[in-house]
């Protein structure tokens, strides 16, 4: 049956299971459904979803779905916050966590070759035996792929001092638009032309998929050290973040945690965080045995100085993983607080961190809205989290108008849309906030060089009219 | 941001010009001038805005203008304890060396150029003044142009200002010599700032923590150095880090010892005789001619250089002339001697 465009779903599902084979592709309603969303609130409905094993499968069912007068979604474990991976105007998703397998470790080039569907933690526990690791660690790492990672430029705590997926990434196998297969960046020093390779990391499925991935190991520190010094005012932690950066230290992460999560991750993984205190900072310092032990007084003096109550250091390896699990725990830790959260990311200065912190609690307020602030403050990468209950009539244009605030302030101070989690749909219509008509325009420029047709990933990140006769339309069948 | 900064920005888009003004080159220090190419003769020579707008040391970060020498803004910065992951080559501008994208001997420690690059203000082929990026240390609203912008040798657009991403001058550092290993040394070593090796000796910098330097060093069996050795010129060769150990090799190797210095744990090979071309896939000259079409689709900009040349690459990218022999930089003139 043709739909109202002449499209046939059966001869879809069809070649699709010609090309991989009939039990990795699923049409049926329920499936369909389950991948209609990721983990933002956002909805949308896929033709066909498919599991490609190899590089040749990916191109094959992006061709596929082109010939059909389809878009494709590239998707990962779902864990993204932004909706980069909600399907719009009925597309072929193009699921790669079947392809798991990490193909070759090389420790002399300090460089691993995985597929896209390797999850983010299986990598990094594979490299323990070598004394390596892969870098970017977001809170979903238990869950989330390094295929996402390279989708959304993710980050995670200890991108600090270590930079983001971007810099850990240094060639891509991907499959373009056009279906046709090939190589960006490399694994030479300084590989031939434009950074492809740059620009396709982050770029969230809307310039190809990446289908191998060349990612930068990093070697495990000699020594680590892990302190949690707590707070009687979030001002006062704040600060102490401040001073810490301008004290010429680059600690390894730099996490700062409000009351309420503080104590929603205290009653749930029993890391012995004060549960009295108004903040508390986690900070860690990696390197050579006398670097960090000097950097351990530094943030030692300078947290005293700001008012510190205590200063503990982790006492061995189990402390430290146990004051970690606190904080990476943190998010469903939430579960025990409200039905329901909406977690923002926005950038600011790292000097500007304290009073857009006021700011944050006071728009919930004024909201009505419950707060929580977990958050990598080493970057000034702030993550409210909105508590509510959907079941409330009319809180979700509440959860909004805050959010939109929340954006608002943190641009007001210098600071930018999103930190780790990406533009995705969530934004997308938020992008004129931070970037002028010819901003937009250049960026709009870059997707087309790549995808002339707008068959990848299509209508996100960049809102409808970026380009001059952008024909881009607003996206149907899709329920905020 | 200032007024003064906006009307020096929009004075150099000015002076670029619109689409229809002609070729148009941007001229910085022209340490690197020949990479990729040679500038057409007819094209007019513009410069980018120079001064430093705002350094906030606490943030470490800076806002430049492209036309500032990398030494100036070095000078700025050390005066916070501050230093910025660029080569400073004589001469050499911020602008210059974003668009080269070449980096310093001190890549094993500091990264690659082109993580160093936040925001950019640019001017595009015509004439307009566009916003990549965003000041801050983290950001990932939109495509990220920036990486483009790094190793685009003007070709795309011409950089005006931008914010860069500053790091703390390490408190201690040592230049060390001698005939030890350097693939060992290289894994033994945790993060040295620099291994180099040519065929006989190596040389290693050291950084950080005094203490630490000092049993680094202990551990490397190096004796103390003035800093690194001159570098071979004027050829620089991009490997993989595992295939410097063949270049050490009998004659049949295309360096030879005292022919090289290699920078170990990187790739970079700096050498008096040209890499070997390297094929580029069909594919990516494709994705180079498209991206070209839309950034610069009169061809105005920095007429005659080409990215894909500028790394010895064999592409079949199609030129109105021959590409002359990229060239490199002879010497790292980086003050190597310490805070």
């Amino acid at each position: 049956m043709e739909d109202q465009r002449g499209r046939d779903p059966g001869a879809l599902a069809a070649d699709l299971r010609a090309a991989l084979t009939p039990d990795r592709v699923r049409t049926e309603g329920v499936e369909l459904g389950l991948y209609g969303r990721d983990a933002s609130v956002m909805t949308g409905a896929a033709a066909a979803v498919c599991f490609p094993l190899t590089t040749d499968e990916v191109a094959a069912a992006v061709r596929i779905a082109r010939r059909h007068g389809r878009p494709f979604v590239a998707r990962g474990s779902g864990t993204g916050l932004a909706g980069g991976a909600v399907p719009v105007g009925d597309p072929v998703v193009i699921v790669t966590t079947k392809m798991d397998r990490i193909l070759e470790v090389d420790p002399v080039d300090r460089v691993a070759w995985v597929q896209p569907g390797v999850i983010n933690l299986d990598l990094t526990r594979a490299l323990a035996p070598h004394g390596l690791h892969f870098a970017p660690d977001p809170s979903s790492q238990q869950a989330c792929t390094v295929g996402g990672n390279v989708a959304n430029n993710s980050g995670g705590p200890h991108c600090l001092a270590y930079g983001v997926t971007s810099a850990h990434v240094l060639a891509l196998e991907v499959v373009l638009p056009d279906g046709s297969v090939t190589l960006l960046g490399g694994l030479d020093a300084e590989p031939a032309g434009l950074d492809l390779r740059g620009v396709f990391v982050g770029s969230e499925g809307t310039l190809g998929i990446a289908t191998r991935i060349a990612v930068r190991l990093t070697p495990d520190p000699p020594a680590v050290a892990t302190l949690l010094l707590d707070f009687d005012s979030v001002d006062d932690a704040a600060e102490t973040v401040s001073g810490i950066i301008a004290g010429g230290l680059l600690p390894a992460a730099l996490e700062m945690m409000d009351r309420r999560i503080t104590q929603a991750a205290e009653e749930f993984v029993h890391a012995g965080y004060p549960t009295d205190a108004a903040a508390v900072l986690l900070v860690e310092l990696d390197g050579l045995p006398a670097g960090v032990g000097a950097g351990v007084e530094q943030v030692r003096t300078i947290g005293l100085a700001h008012g510190a109550r205590t200063v503990r250091v982790a006492a061995d390896d189990a402390e430290r993983a146990l004051l970690w699990k606190g904080r990476k725990s943190a998010f469903g830790a939430v579960a025990r607080l409200a039905p329901n959260y909406y977690l923002h990311d926005t950038v600011v200065p790292r000097t500007r961190l304290c009073e857009v912190l006021a700011q944050v609690y006071a728009i919930a307020d004024r909201h009505d809205l419950g707060v929580m602030n977990v958050f990598h403050a080493g970057d000034g990468n702030l993550h409210p989290l909105l508590l509510f209950d959907a079941r409330e009539p009319g809180v979700m244009e509440r959860v909004h108008a805050a959010g939109e605030e929340i954006v608002q302030v943190s641009l007001d101070a210098g600071g930018v849309l999103s930190g780790e989690h990406g533009i995705g749909l969530e934004k997308r219509d938020l992008m004129p906030l931070l970037f002028g008509p010819d901003d937009l325009d250049a960026q709009a420029r870059l997707r087309e060089a790549f995808d002339p047709d707008g068959v990848a990933n299509p209508t996100k990140i960049l809102p409808a009219g970026s380009r001059c006769g952008d024909l881009q339309s607003v996206p149907e069948g899709v329920w905020v | 941001m200032s007024s003064a900064t906006t009307g020096a920005v929009e004075a150099f888009a000015a002076e670029v010009g619109p689409a229809d003004a002609g070729p148009v080159s941007a001229v910085g220090g022209r340490t690197q001038w020949g990479v990729g190419g040679g500038v057409t003769p007819d094209a007019r020579e513009v410069r980018a805005p120079a001064g430093i707008v705002a350094l906030e040391a606490a943030d470490m970060t800076v806002r430049v203008r492209a036309g500032t020498t990398v030494a100036e803004l070095d000078a700025a910065l050390a005066e916070v304890g501050q230093t910025v992951a660029l080569p400073a080559w004589d001469g050499a501008t911020v602008g210059g060396v974003l668009a080269v994208g070449h980096s310093g001997l001190r890549r094993l420690g500091w990264g690659p150029v082109r993580d160093v690059l936040l925001e950019a203000r640019v001017v595009t082929a015509d004439g307009r003044v566009v916003k990549a990026g965003g000041p801050t240390v983290k950001n990932v609203s939109g495509y990220d142009l920036c990486r483009l912008l790094v190793g685009s040798l003007g070709t795309l657009a011409f950089t005006a200002e931008v914010v860069l991403r500053t790091r703390p001058l390490p408190p201690a550092e040592r230049w060390l010599a001698g005939d030890a290993d350097p693939f060992t040394l290289v894994e033994r070593l945790y993060r040295p700032a620099a291994v180099l090796w040519d065929g006989t000796t190596t040389w290693v910098l050291l950084d950080g923590h005094p203490d630490d330097v000092a049993a680094q060093s202990a551990l490397s069996g190096l004796a103390d150095a003035d800093g690194p050795p001159a570098l071979p010129g004027p050829h620089r060769w991009s490997l993989r880090p595992s295939e410097l150990p063949a270049l050490g090799g009998d004659g049949s190797s295309p360096g030879g010892p005292g022919r090289f210095v290699a920078e170990v744990g990187v790739g970079v090979v700096h050498a008096d005789r040209p890499a070997r071309p390297r094929p580029v896939d069909p594919h990516v000259v494709e994705l180079h001619r498209r991206i070209k079409a839309v950034f610069d689709p009169g061809g105005r900009l920095n007429p005659g250089r080409h990215a894909l040349v500028a790394a010895g690459a064999e592409g079949g990218m199609t030129t109105n002339r021959r590409p002359q022999t990229p060239e490199s930089v002879t010497s790292e003139r980086r003050n190597e001697g310490g805070p």
